[in-house]
């Protein structure tokens, strides 16, 4: 696998979401969110899953993506422009009257988009049972969820970490997209998290740590298979907003507006 | 037919042992069913099921919100699931989750709530469940239905895994419940059944407490008064052309439900006839929204008025006011 592919793929990410911004104008967009984890969508998408566009029926046997931090839409939105799931002019219909394509995802599998998310901690347990099914149907297919750290407050998460280790499901990918935001402050200030790692260890996850925007490093870690009878978490230390200056670690840009002004700006930062 | 044999049989049991036996035929012909609880197989009379079929089952402990999820998961990879577990935590604890994997999503499984409406009532009012239809009611594309006896709730699982959207199952009363339907007869969601032709007044009924319906009427037919009895299973869909036409020939229909009158049966009977304007009056009889302090099954169906005696009041009161 070329690195350099990757990295082209998470640039057009990040080149789409700023574009879906812009064009959503006035209705501003969750924007944040969706930069620091579109490494991690970029390499799931370019490098890790098996899913391919069929003109004739959805392939049951692609790998499963769940975006439980369904705020982060735009992310997912990109990459399927990306696969051709979805047409670049799809992205202008963004949060549009009547658009498929609204502020968090709505399941459409045609288009690729397999549950719908939004309300937060709900993601996982759909992986879950769609784990469960794989493993009864011997399905070789990978189930693969974000989940935002923010998200990790919802008790029912660790619900469903506890089911994941408990019905041993090395089938399973949890990444947690590790900025350290949540919407009006920082994870510390308004509900502290402590050590991530060693909760989802202590509930029986293989759990790994890295750069969440090494696209080597992310590369690496989700080729890495998955323990015998373990799901495997990803903690990836990220930065909301990461690709651009202006946006970096500046949690007013969890939901904002990208005027014409700041839009010619920040492009010279890809 | 088997089923009629075992119409006894099941009474004794209750609902929810009954639903247990039932879960075995289930599973004879559909290999694709997965039935998963929140760790209540005992109560859910599903000991041999899990036994007998330990891939078909899958226990997700005391993690309501999880079930549903997990259940949705399954169900949107092509299993058959019924999800079960007592009626408040099947509904309640996990209704955000129900809104949005199964009315939004439309992923769909089968949702049976244990011991719902009063029957709990020794345990308090955590483990009552006087507010499961209201609340799943304004929730799109969930069929509820109250099945009267095992008898009918025999005939309902059979549908109801099938059925076009996901479906509730509101399980009432505990072992030996009133026998609703001693013989075969038609069901089919949505559709209600009558089951004494009488006139002027009409109980409307759901669930087991039809049982004391049908005393009262019996009761009420020694003093020269005849009520049609009518087993309204369906909630949602409600069967509006027979409401029409109930309030179409009675002065007074009477709804009898182990519910808040707020919400349920009576709320939905309400909807119905002021939608088509009918001049017929409607006395609704249920929780009058207000938790009462525990007690007995027969304690609180006296306390909220639901008893034989308190429903045969009801209507000579009713019959008196109108003379």
């Amino acid at each position: 696998m070329k690195i350099n592919n990757l990295k082209n793929f998470a640039k057009k990410i990040r080149k789409n979401i700023i574009f879906t911004a812009y064009k959503a104008g006035a209705k501003s967009a969750h924007i944040g969110g969706a930069l620091s984890s579109a490494d991690l969508v970029a390499v799931l998408y370019s490098g890790i899953m098996t899913f391919a566009k069929s003109k004739t029926k959805i392939d049951d046997n692609r790998d499963r993506f769940i975006l439980s931090k369904g705020h982060a839409c735009l992310a997912l939105y990109s990459a399927l422009v990306e696969k051709n799931f979805l047409k670049k002019k799809d992205l202008e219909s963004f949060e549009a009257d009547g658009s498929d394509l609204l502020g968090h995802p709505i399941i459409n599998k045609i288009k690729g988009i397999e549950f719908s998310t939004g309300s937060l901690g709900m993601g996982l347990s759909l992986a879950v049972g769609v784990s469960i099914a794989a493993k009864k149907k011997k399905k070789h297919f990978k189930t693969f969820v974000i989940l935002g750290d923010g998200e990790c407050n919802e008790g029912s998460i660790w619900e469903s970490v506890m089911s994941a280790a408990h019905f041993k499901l090395d089938n399973l990918i949890i990444i947690v997209d590790r900025n350290n935001y949540q919407q009006t402050g920082s994870n510390s200030q308004i509900m502290d998290l402590k050590n991530l790692k060693q909760k989802f260890t202590s509930f029986g996850c293989d759990t790994h740590e890295i750069d969440g925007h090494d696209i080597k490093t992310i590369y690496n870690c989700l080729k890495l298979r998955n323990k015998k009878n373990q799901p495997k978490v990803i903690i990836a230390n990220t930065i909301k907003g990461k690709g651009f200056k202006l946006f970096e670690n500046n949690n007013n840009w969890h939901h904002s507006v990208i005027t014409k002004t700041i839009y010619k700006e920040i492009l010279k930062d890809l | 037919m088997n089923e009629e044999k075992n119409i006894k049989l099941w009474s004794v049991l209750g609902m929810r042992a009954s639903f247990g036996l039932i879960a075995l035929e289930l599973i004879a012909k559909n290999p694709d069913l997965i039935i998963t609880t929140s760790d209540v197989s005992t109560s859910a009379g599903l000991d041999r099921y899990k036994q007998k079929y330990p891939d078909n089952y899958i226990d997700v402990g005391i993690a309501e919100q999880n079930l549903i999820g997990i259940s949705a998961g399954l169900s949107s990879e092509g299993f058959k699931v019924i999800s079960t577990t007592f009626a408040p935590f099947q509904t309640l604890r996990c209704c955000e989750q129900i809104k949005v994997n199964l009315g939004y999503m439309q992923n769909k499984i089968c949702m049976v709530g244990l011991a719902s409406g009063l029957v709990l009532g020794n345990l308090g009012f955590t483990h009552c469940s006087i507010e499961d239809i209201g609340v799943l009611r304004s929730i799109p594309n969930i069929a509820i239905v109250v099945p009267s006896d095992p008898f009918e709730l025999f005939k309902l699982l059979e549908e109801a895994i099938n059925y076009k959207s996901s479906v509730y199952i509101r399980l009432t009363a505990g072992a030996n419940t009133s026998i609703i339907n001693s013989t075969n007869y038609n069901f089919k969601i949505g559709k209600a059944v009558e089951i004494i032709k009488g006139e002027e007044v009409a109980i409307i009924g759901c669930g087991n407490i039809l049982g004391n319906c049908l005393e009262a009427s019996k009761a009420l037919m020694k003093k020269g008064i005849n009520p049609s009895v009518i087993n309204m299973h369906s909630i949602k869909p409600i069967d509006e052309q027979k409401i029409l036409q109930v309030a179409k020939h009675n002065k007074l229909i009477l709804t009898v439900e182990e519910h808040n009158i707020i919400g349920g049966l009576g709320t939905a009977v309400a909807e119905v006839l002021s939608k088509h304007n009918c001049n017929c009056k409607l006395e609704k009889l249920g929780i009058n929204d207000f938790y009462a302090k525990g007690g007995s099954y027969s304690y609180l169906q006296d306390i909220y008025g639901l008893s034989v005696e308190k429903i045969i009041k009801k209507v000579l009161l009713n019959i008196k006011n109108e003379k």
